[in-house]
């Protein structure tokens, strides 16, 4: 549903400040994938995501929303922003109106939705990201904790009913209760409403557990993209690029390293498990 | 080096008892709400028990005359890297601890010129803070607080905000002043992986110490930490579900590089 | 927001000069005795000589005359109208070089209008070519011992100090999060530069209140944060980088005095063209 083609951005042309944020970079999220795009700090993976919705303007190159260019002259730019609901890092220093109900209601109002159906929207919002919209609807937004700030905000989006729903580190500084939260509706949104994913992160632990497919970026520039099982195959390069790798595939790999056969594309503790009781078993009946 | 015996009538914190030592690691975690936070600025006076007492190498942290000697004596790390550097120059952010104690100008130099070296910056000393990456800026943050020559260091949450390299930055550099330079540290953190690195893990839970111990301890107390709802680092998990299924390894195992260890004699050549 | 990110980042051009290594006190003191100087000039000689000298230590200074140019560029306008008022509404009398209708343009006019202007200028070069050699840092400190012995008198110089330090470090991160939450808004469908003046002020609300919001926030946490770190106002406070006034600073200021009074001429001279 998104293709780019050899997009190139530049910030701050013609200034001495000048970088090239992304160089090139040509890819496709379908309609229904659930994708995670990771890179470290500066990699050009927030630049990216903003060209999907069209808040950054290829400084070369063309993106396309079902193979029209979104920058083409009769396409409605808010008409764009409802399909690709784009979350940034920290959502909840968004929030601002009196109550979880209006904050929520901000964006379909922006689109002219009004009456019922605004109503019916925002109660559904509020709903799938679990939060009772009777009992959390007429609250102020700055008396939430965290974590349910956040889920606001990600209500804020849905309310808009977004085809495509683009998280950049959704997880960032939640406590680990929070944070399985937020990835178990991220990953329902996906399972039971097909709503097309994109997770940005520079942390492989979150990505790993959802995603099927991996994007990984360097330098403003896509280095791998595929399967995240063949992605996860090359840890060693994965960890030079400063992404931080699950424990239990880094465990994977050492132990590989040290002559036992584990797969090395484990990233779960279940997977790891199995992996390690299956490369044991191989190792007896090799010795025996 | 504390001893912290802590209110009744306020519900933040009740009755937590904690000693750390000189040299010693210490790992406070707990879900929200638990008290942490609320316990660690106790810690430096920026809150004093309701009943009970914090001492700092003696030092009541409710005498009035001597709040400063506190707090220049530990240190604190906040979490948001960009909210706790003041000035528009990392090296004279550094100062900043030290012109407050009013040290001799030369004194300060010398102090601020240390400490960047200790926290690996010095070559960054003229760079505005938010041009550095978010571990930059807590080492610059940590470089302000070791000028100050404390006894301990606190790190509040200090890198639930950054991206694994920064962590991995902050991390180093707080246990390296701990094991070498021998200050006090403690770890307030979500990250089960980092309190496993420590002497001691402290579990906060309604304000009250739930569990305590080495980690290895405490992290193989699955039933009591299941109904806290904390999660042991996946090593950990890994290495108990293996041992479940009749591989021999030793109890206690938290990270990649023990449980590699225990598990290399299975894979050396036959 | 292009006025905050100047005064952000100064207009401080970071190369090595006589200029760039004298005290701030020096500079912020002759810039403003060349900036009364200026006012009180009343000749075209005078602002000649100044012209010398400001070109003579915007070379001492390593400055590209191309920066000095762009820094007139703000005021450029403001320039512009005062200089036309002059000219076509001074009550200079004289002869008329050029008249249409009601407008009548009078050589006297003509003369005062470009001294004026040309006032203007100087007054601006003069000042910007202080930023441009001073380091918003350095201004910081300058200004706080230089008000110093004020303090008596009330004047708050080390809050005041303080208070810019705090400017300088944290415009930059509020400028981040301002672009960052107005990207935030308009994915949900917020315009902020479409529709009527009274539209475009209610949309800047879902901007402003998370803005403020986040100020408020971070100031509690950086309150917090100094006084972990002993902060405790002004008093006992020193601080680690000591200004000192070098034989160089005396040398200049001398130089600048001098060129003023040649500026000023004599007594007898003191009057407009």
């Amino acid at each position: 549903m998104i293709r780019c083609e050899s997009v190139t951005y530049v910030y701050q042309r013609g200034t001495p400040v000048e970088t090239t944020a992304l160089a090139d970079v040509s890819l496709e999220i379908r309609s229904g994938e659930i994708v995670g795009i990771i890179g470290a700090t500066g990699s050009g993976k927030s630049t990216l995501v903003q060209h999907f919705n069209g808040l950054l303007r290829p400084t070369r190159g063309r993106v396309y929303l079902d193979d029209v260019d979104i920058h083409a002259r009769e396409v409605d730019r808010r008409r764009l922003r409802q399909q690709i609901g784009l979350l940034f890092q920290y959502p909840e220093h968004q929030l601002f109106e009196e109550t979880v109900s209006a904050d929520v209601a901000f964006g379909p109002r922006n689109l002219g939705v009004a009456g019922q159906e605004l109503d019916r929207r925002v109660r559904g919002a509020l709903e799938r990201v679990g939060l009772d919209p009777d009992r959390f609807g007429p609250r102020s937004p700055f008396a939430l904790s965290n974590g349910e700030m956040r889920r606001v905000a990600i209500a804020g989006i849905l309310a808009m009913e977004p085809r495509m729903l683009i998280l950049d580190e959704p997880t960032a500084g939640l406590d680990p209760l929070s944070r399985q939260e937020i990835l178990d509706h991220i990953r329902r949104l996906h399972d039971e409403r097909g709503l097309t994913i994109v997770l940005v992160s520079h942390s492989m632990d979150a990505v790993a557990r959802l995603c099927r497919r991996l994007i990984v970026m360097d330098r403003g520039r896509v280095v791998a993209d595929g399967a995240a099982r063949s992605v996860f195959a090359d840890p060693a390069r994965l960890a030079a690029l400063g992404l931080g790798l699950p424990q239990v595939t880094l465990c994977a790999q050492r132990l590989r390293e040290r002559g036992l056969p584990v797969r090395p594309d484990v990233l779960t503790v279940e997977e790891g498990r199995a992996a390690i009781l299956e490369a044991v078993a191989v190792r007896a009946r090799g010795a025996s | 080096m504390y001893r912290a015996g802590t209110p009744d009538a306020v519900p933040a914190l009740r009755g937590v008892d904690l000693d750390v030592s000189p040299g010693e690691c210490v790992a406070l975690i707990g879900g929200n709400g638990s008290g942490k936070s609320t316990l660690a600025k106790h810690l430096n006076a920026l809150l004093t028990p309701t009943s009970g007492a914090v001492r700092v190498d003696g030092i009541d942290t409710r005498d009035a005359d001597r709040v400063w000697d506190v707090r220049q004596r530990v240190g604190m790390i906040f979490e948001n890297p960009d909210d706790q550097l003041v000035a528009a120059i990392v090296e004279e952010d550094v100062a900043f601890g030290c012109e407050n104690l009013g040290l001799p100008p030369a004194e300060i130099r010398a102090r601020v010129d240390a400490a960047l070296r200790l926290v690996g910056l010095e070559h960054l000393r003229r760079r505005p803070p938010h041009l550095l990456s978010g571990g930059q800026k807590q080492r610059v943050a940590i470089a302000g607080v070791l000028a100050m020559r404390p006894r301990c260091l606190v790190l509040d949450e200090a890198t639930a905000m950054l991206d694994p390299r920064g962590q991995a930055e902050v991390m180093e550099t707080a246990l390296r002043l701990c094991r070498h330079e021998g200050l006090a540290l403690v770890l307030i953190t979500h990250a089960m992986e980092e309190a496993a690195l420590a002497d001691r893990v402290v579990v906060l839970a309604d304000g009250r110490v739930a569990l305590a111990g080495p980690p290895a301890e405490v992290f193989s107390r699955a039933e009591p930490l299941a109904r806290l709802r904390i999660e042991p680092p996946p090593i950990a998990r890994l290495a108990r579900l293996l041992a479940a299924s009749g591989l021999p390894l030793p109890p206690g195992i938290l990270t990649v590089e023990q449980l590699v260890e225990a598990l290399s004699p299975l894979g050396a050549a036959p | 927001m292009e006025l905050l990110r100047s005064f952000a980042f100064g207009q401080y051009v970071p190369v090595e000069s006589p200029v760039h290594r004298l005290d701030p006190r020096t500079k912020i003191l002759a810039a403003l005795a060349l900036v009364a100087g200026t006012f009180a000039i009343g000749t075209f000689a005078g602002l000649a000589v100044l012209t010398v000298f400001l070109a003579a230590a915007i070379a001492a200074g390593r400055i590209a005359p191309g920066y000095v140019v762009r820094g007139l560029r703000p005021v450029f306008w403001l320039l512009a109208i005062a200089v036309a008022l002059q000219v076509l509404f001074g009550e200079g009398g004289g002869h008329p070089v050029f008249r249409r209708g009601p407008l009548v343009v009078t050589r006297e006019n003509l003369l005062l209008g470009a001294f004026y202007g040309y006032r203007v200028v100087l007054l601006v070069v003069a000042t910007t070519l202080m930023m441009f050699t001073t380091s918003p840092v350095e201004l910081t400190d300058g200004m706080e011992r230089l008000l110093r012995p004020f303090r008596r008198a009330g004047v708050p110089a080390h809050e005041l100090a303080l208070m810019m330090t705090i400017a300088l470090r944290f415009i930059p991160t509020l400028l981040e999060e301002t672009e960052k939450i107005m990207k935030a808004q308009m994915a949900r469908g917020a315009e902020f530069s479409q529709g009527s003046l009274v539209r475009r002020a209610r949309a800047l609300v879902p901007l402003l209140v998370p803005l403020f919001v986040g100020a408020f926030r971070r100031a509690d946490a950086l309150a917090l944060a100094m006084e972990a770190r002993c902060y405790r106002g002004g008093e006992h406070r020193t601080r680690m980088r000591q200004l000192e006034m070098r034989r160089a600073d005396y040398v200049a200021l001398a130089v600048v005095a001098v060129a003023i009074a040649v500026a000023l001429g004599p007594p007898a001279a003191w009057h407009a063209p």
